[in-house]
């Protein structure tokens, strides 16, 4: 088990120039130990790149890893003694779950009573003991996923478990299993388990620290909580949530706040400049007409997805989407409808980062 | 469930009706004109006299057929032996990417483009003792090596003849195995902290069993039925040393004009074959794994 400290910075290129030459820009960033982290972002944001960096399948062009303080930039997988979950589920065809599972053991010569001893132990919690002399490529593939963990939790001292997008090839009623079985793992080995995933439900159910990732830069780290309600970078809000945080171009001055053609009373001192109003779609509220920090706006399309419907209104040519409740009455297309969007839950942005 | 009863579809048949009569005049004809001189003694274009299966039996009986199955067996073993563990270790050591992978894709695959009888006459000149680049040089070593003259010396010339024409094919089929192996599999392997030998053993090779299953037949077969290239290179000679089953049957068929034995022969020759890769085939899916269908796409 160990702390892992990033100071890096990676690219591809061998000369990066701008920004955009590097995969990961500059970082600075620890995980705890025994804590569960998710890299979470789109393809191609870099978090496959940092997760490879700290299993050292990569090696970083600038900046060094730390584990516990040693520094183990140059050192090999084997040497950090990493575990790691791939996408694809990596088995070794010709041997039963029990051989896969024994491999990375008997590869380090451990004593044959030990493996059988941790082999039963690893298979008993995966609930796999029952399979343990079966052929392992004739099953399926969460089984086999699991497998691959599982030959990564039969050490005892391993340093991280690092799990790049592996239910991507999972049914989706197994996965809400393999995920409650990784947070039983996690709670019972107090490992520090990475997750890189782009599903933003795996991220904030598994992990107790997200960090979000776009274009080679960790935007916010911080609780699923912290990402919901208070976005540090309009990425983050744009991100986080389905659909993610509305936004509006406003513009401060003399404690008012023009939005959408509107002139509302600052909620609070705001620089002056180009800024833009963040709210949550679920914290967005039908207001009665005319009252503070509400807008007219036109509705445009009403879902009614079960659980709740998805009000979609117009103003000024921009687009607010509001969540209401499933017994609101159904409002007709082309209604005004009067949008709460100041309020304890509304944030600024300047330049896409949240003013405080 | 409904009681109605799926109407029979006869149309299918005219759909499959072109692929029969294309495999009836390639294949299936030619080989029951095959069978109809087999059973017959052909005495001259008018006269002939059927005779049932006593070629069959006169064939079963030859001495000198045996001492050419028994060559031809050894030899095909032989073959299979060297060509493919030497495929895969080239496949092996070939470069994944880059230009040097296409470069030594190109030089491996050279050997392939030659015609048979090209092959033969290049070894023919080549091992000559007088003027042959191996040939001289072997001698001038005080090897005294001569393939027209002793039997060992005619059997390896011809064993490494087909060694250095084939077993590229071996190794770009190994390679196009390797290839299609995705790169999480090492990554896997290097965090399990497993050795290179560990790799082959657990990975490449089982991923490579469908190409290797390929390779396998398809070097059988080959040399199971060569002619040209011996018979170029040693003429079958010295003595019989190198004469095949293939070559023994021209010798029956167009040189004796034997017809009706060797058309026998030709039916035993076929059925050998096709015996051999049948239990080559089934004893490969066995040994592999017991997830015969799944080893193909993965």
């Amino acid at each position: 088990m160990a702390r892992i400290e990033l100071k890096l910075a990676h690219s591809y290129k061998a000369n990066p120039q701008q920004d955009s030459d590097y995969a990961l820009l500059p970082l600075d960033m620890t995980f705890d130990d025994g804590g569960a982290y998710a890299l979470l972002g789109p393809s191609g944001c870099g978090k496959s790149t940092m997760l490879n960096i700290m299993s050292g399948l990569l090696a970083p062009s600038h900046g060094s890893v730390l584990f516990d303080g040693r520094d183990v930039t140059r050192a090999s997988p084997q040497e950090r003694n990493i575990a790691q979950v791939f996408q694809f589920p990596v088995i070794y065809d010709t041997m039963t779950v029990a051989q896969n599972l024994a491999f990375p053991l008997r590869n380090r010569k451990v004593p044959e009573a030990h493996i059988r001893e941790r082999v039963g132990r690893i298979a008993e919690m995966l609930e796999m003991s029952g399979q343990l002399d079966q052929r392992a490529a004739n099953l399926s593939a969460d089984a086999k996923q699991k497998i691959s963990l599982g030959r990564g939790l039969v050490r005892e001292d391993v340093a991280a478990v690092l799990f790049d997008e592996p239910l991507t090839v999972i049914d989706p009623h197994l996965k809400w299993q393999l995920r409650r079985k990784l947070k039983q793992i996690h709670h019972e080995l107090k490992l520090t388990l990475i997750y890189v995933t782009h599903d933003q439900v795996e991220a904030l159910t598994f992990a107790d620290q997200v960090v979000v990732m776009t274009r080679g830069r960790a935007v916010q780290v911080g609780t699923p909580d912290a990402l919901f309600e208070r976005p540090s970078h309009a990425f983050v809000g744009h991100f986080i949530g389905s659909p993610g945080m509305n936004f509006l171009p406003a513009q401060a001055a003399d404690g008012k706040l023009a939005v959408a053609g509107m002139r509302l009373a600052a909620p609070r001192a705001l620089p002056a400049g180009e800024l833009r109003l963040g709210i949550r779609p679920e914290y967005v509220q039908l207001a009665a007409p005319e009252q503070a920090g509400a807008l007219p706006c036109a509705v445009a399309r009403v879902q009614d997805l079960g659980t709740h419907q998805m009000l979609t209104a117009g103003i000024d040519g921009l687009q607010i989407k509001v969540r209401c409740a499933s017994d609101q009455a159904l409002l007709a297309v082309g209604s005004t409808v009067w949008l709460q969007v100041l309020g304890e839950h509304t944030c600024f942005y300047q330049n896409e980062e949240l003013l405080p | 469930m409904s009681a109605t009863i799926k109407p029979v579809n006869q149309k299918a048949w005219f759909l499959i009706l072109p692929v029969l009569l294309c495999v009836a005049f390639s294949a299936i004809l030619p080989l029951m004109t095959v069978v109809n001189y087999s059973v017959q003694d052909i005495i001259s274009p008018e006269r002939r006299v059927f005779v049932g299966t006593e070629w069959f039996a006169a064939v079963l009986r030859d001495e000198e057929l045996h001492g050419a199955l028994v060559r031809q067996l050894v030899y095909s073993l032989a073959v299979l032996l060297v060509e493919i563990p030497l495929g895969i270790v080239l496949a092996l050591a070939m470069p994944a990417k880059g230009w040097k992978s296409s470069a030594v894709l190109v030089t491996v695959a050279l050997s392939l483009l030659i015609p048979w009888n090209v092959v033969g006459t290049i070894w023919q000149i080549y091992g000559r003792p007088d003027i042959g680049l191996l040939g001289a040089a072997l001698n001038a070593i005080g090897v005294d090596y001569n393939y027209t003259a002793y039997a060992t010396d005619a059997w390896v010339t011809v064993l490494v003849m087909d060694v250095w024409h084939w077993t590229p094919l071996v190794a770009l089929l190994c390679f196009a195995g390797l290839r299609s192996i995705p790169d999480a599999y090492y990554q896997a392997a290097r965090i399990d902290g497993a050795s290179k030998f560990a790799v082959f053993r657990y990975i490449q090779l089982p991923k490579m069993r469908g190409v290797l299953m390929i390779a396998v037949l398809l070097r059988f077969m080959d040399s199971f039925m060569i002619y040209t290239e011996p018979f170029v290179l040693t003429g079958g000679g010295p003595g019989n040393a190198t004469t095949f089953l293939s070559q023994y049957l021209t010798q029956k068929a167009v040189g004796q004009f034997d017809l009706g034995p060797a058309a026998a022969f030709s039916l035993i020759y076929f059925f050998i074959i096709l015996l051999l890769c049948f239990v080559l085939y089934n004893w490969m899916q066995r040994v592999g794994t017991a997830d015969a269908k799944e080893g193909g796409h993965d």
